[in-house]
């Protein structure tokens, strides 16, 4: 059931929409989280502002994908506040209610259906009722049939359509989850590292990708590759050990002094290096 | 001349006629072939004819049936939702003792101490009136309804407890053999109301017909095969509908499955439901078959052998599983009547062979009839299946 701030179920499908009248689509509020006295997510705060592509660099252990896990309900916070546009409280929902709600998530290791076809995984994450005997009495619509199609030519995957997608290549497997995702029709995507692993190709393809998904819907990409992030993003967002560093272009963050100190001095003079050759 | 353009003809339509065969109109053609093959020669050969079927095989050939029913529930759950069931016996048994008690209240007077409401051990026990839950046991509408209330529902709250907290894997397994064994030992206690030790048994008649009449043993045959038939249709409608393809997903990606909006849990749940209640009316078939229920049906090692069945079957299959219901417990009928002490060994030998030279059982042997229908070619078919095997000795060595 998808409940508001206060508590109160909301069930007219207008009212299940987050409110973005102040242009925020994600509010991310003093959430803490520590497992066993360590301190995953320290105080922090983020917004996302609706059709926004935000890229989130940190160093391993930063808490990137905590927080993920945190938006979607894998992990509950200590503290704090996580909200889907003005009224919708994501703290009160389970991961299945919060992916209804309209968030989405990519994982950092590819996870398809193996056992079933590309078509069919895009079937199954098509928005609608997940109810059983919805399920159980399902037909596919030609509307729907359209969207699946529409969707398999976004991932450049119709070639494969009915291939198990255990077959896929490891980059065709991460289109293909973008692809999922993208069936669900959220109004947030949260990819984690979308190009580990992938041909310098595959890599730009992605790129572009997911630039021409933000507009529509509002992506938030955990991604190490810095040339990859260049690439993409607008604004950056750094995280270290568990709280929001600095946020802003890429250019400023790359003049930021604590951002070098922190993130790119850890990795040495090499990070400091590859990232100053692109400048 | 003329008779070899017919056979090419017949060929012909043959090869088209299998092209448009699903799996479900083989298993169930097959089904009806055999089942009418049984009754013919049982009904109109006389006994020492070479084609006479005895009524004794009868019964075996019923008891079969039933085996690869709750066969096919097991692969239900373990093969299409990769829930390891190690307690399907529970559900079996279930649906067996609520034939049994209806078969106890249709003894009525001709029981030892001729009471006509109390089956002989309550007597015995000096029970002066029936049990609050042996209530409407007589009727057979409620015998029926049982069948399906009583292991439908321990599957719903097991399964709702433990696939809420999350409990997968091996932990489940243990816990559903916990489970079949917790149920062994209640039932063995005199005071729980089933007969004890003993369990039901010295039936007469069912539904006003004598379980001692060839025509009852024969009928109950035909009941069986109908009821393994209307089975594997309700499971080759579950598996292929987007149901079916969300419990797949769920065995090969669960957290995916949940992030795509899905509840899991549910799936899970229903599916173990509808895999118990087969169970239980595969028990309830069974029963007048055997002419007995006791404890002892619960047993773990008898949930084990299932499992063993469905393996050796081949998995995710459903006809796989039915082929090794019948072709273990011929095997073991067989084997029993010439060594009885090596039986074990040998279903343990079996099951080993089966694991390392046949991955995906016996239905990976059959020949690729299936696979023509499917759209890979043939090349394609081939490397998949390599691939397959692969993978299949992965997870089973896992």
């Amino acid at each position: 059931m998808i409940v508001d701030k206060s508590g109160s179920p909301l069930t007219a499908t207008e009212n299940i929409k987050p409110d973005t009248r102040h242009g925020v689509i994600l509010y991310v509020e003093d959430v803490s989280v520590s497992f066993d006295g360590f301190k995953a997510l320290n105080d922090l705060n983020l917004y996302i502002n609706d059709g926004e592509l935000r890229c989130l660099i940190g160093a391993n252990g930063a808490g990137k994908t905590t927080l993920m896990d945190v938006i979607t309900g894998k992990t509950r916070p200590d503290k704090g506040k996580v909200n889907f546009g003005q009224q919708i409280d994501l703290l009160k929902l389970d991961e299945s209610e919060i992916a209804k709600a309209g968030i989405g998530r990519k994982f950092q290791k590819p996870t398809v259906f193996e056992a079933l076809t590309v078509f069919e995984n895009i079937e199954l994450s098509l928005a609608g009722d997940k109810g059983i005997i919805t399920s159980l009495f399902h037909k596919l619509s030609g509307e729907q049939n359209d969207r699946i199609g529409e969707i398999l030519q976004t991932i450049g995957l119709v070639a494969e359509a009915y291939y198990p997608a255990g077959r896929l290549s490891h980059g065709q497997k991460q289109w293909l989850e973008i692809g999922m995702l993208l069936a669900a029709e959220p109004r947030v995507l949260l990819v984690d590292e979308p190009v580990a692993g992938m041909t310098g190709q595959e890599t730009e393809r992605t790129a572009e990708l997911l630039t021409s998904l933000a507009g529509k819907h509002s992506v938030i990409v955990v991604e190490h590759d810095m040339a990859f992030v260049r690439s993409i993003a607008r604004k950056v967002t750094v995280l270290h050990q568990g709280t929001v560093l600095a946020e802003g272009s890429m250019s400023e963050i790359q003049a930021n002094p604590e951002v070098i100190k922190v993130y790119l001095g850890e990795d040495g003079g090499s990070a400091e290096k590859s990232v100053g050759a692109q400048a | 001349m003329t008779t070899s353009t017919t056979l090419a003809t017949e060929n012909f339509s043959m090869q088209k006629m299998f092209k448009t065969l699903s799996h479900l109109h083989v298993v169930v053609g097959t089904l009806f072939i055999a089942t009418l093959y049984v009754t013919i020669c049982n009904l109109f050969f006389a006994e020492g004819s070479f084609l006479h079927v005895s009524d004794y095989t009868v019964s075996l050939f019923g008891k079969y049936l039933c085996y690869a029913l709750l066969a096919l529930a097991v692969d239900l759950v373990w093969g299409y939702c990769g829930i390891l069931s190690l307690g399907h016996g529970a559900f079996f048994t279930l649906g067996g003792y609520a034939m049994g008690m209806y078969l106890m209240r249709q003894i009525g007077d001709r029981g030892v101490y001729g009471n006509p409401d109390l089956p002989d051990f309550m007597v015995f026990l000096s029970w002066t009136e029936l049990p609050w839950f042996w209530a409407g046991s007589s009727s057979i509408f409620w015998m029926i309804a049982m069948v399906f209330i009583g292991p439908g529902l321990l599957a719903y709250v097991f399964g709702s407890m433990a696939f809420r907290s999350r409990v997968s894997g091996v932990y489940l397994s243990i816990m559903t053999q916990a489970m079949t064994y917790a149920l062994m030992l209640a039932f063995f206690r005199n005071e729980m109301g089933f007969g004890g030790n003993n369990g039901l048994t010295d039936f007469k008649e069912i539904a006003g017909f004598s379980l001692q009449e060839p025509s009852t043993k024969l009928a109950l045959f035909i009941i069986t095969a109908v009821a393994l038939a209307i089975a594997y249709w309700i499971s080759n409608y579950i598996v292929n509908s987007k149901m079916g393809r969300v419990v797949t997903a769920t065995r090969d990606a669960e957290s995916r499955v949940r992030f795509v909006g899905y509840k899991p849990e549910h799936y899970k749940v229903w599916i173990f439901v509808v895999s118990a209640m087969l169970a239980g009316v595969a028990g309830a078939l069974y029963v007048p078959q055997v002419g007995i229920i006791n404890p002892g049906e619960f047993s773990p090692l008898n949930s084990i052998e299932m499992v063993i069945w469905v393996a050796i079957g081949g998995r995710c299959t459903l006809y796989g599983a039915i082929i090794g219901a019948i072709v273990v417990s011929y095997a073991k009928t067989r084997f029993t009547a010439i060594m009885p002490e090596a039986w074990l060994f040998a279903l343990g030998g079996l099951f080993v062979l089966v694991t390392l030279l046949l991955p995906k059982g016996i239905a990976g042997l059959l020949p690729n009839l299936f696979d023509k229908m499917s759209m890979f070619k043939s090349d394609e078919s081939k490397e998949l299946e390599v691939k397959d095997k692969k993978e299949a000795t992965t997870a089973e060595v896992k």
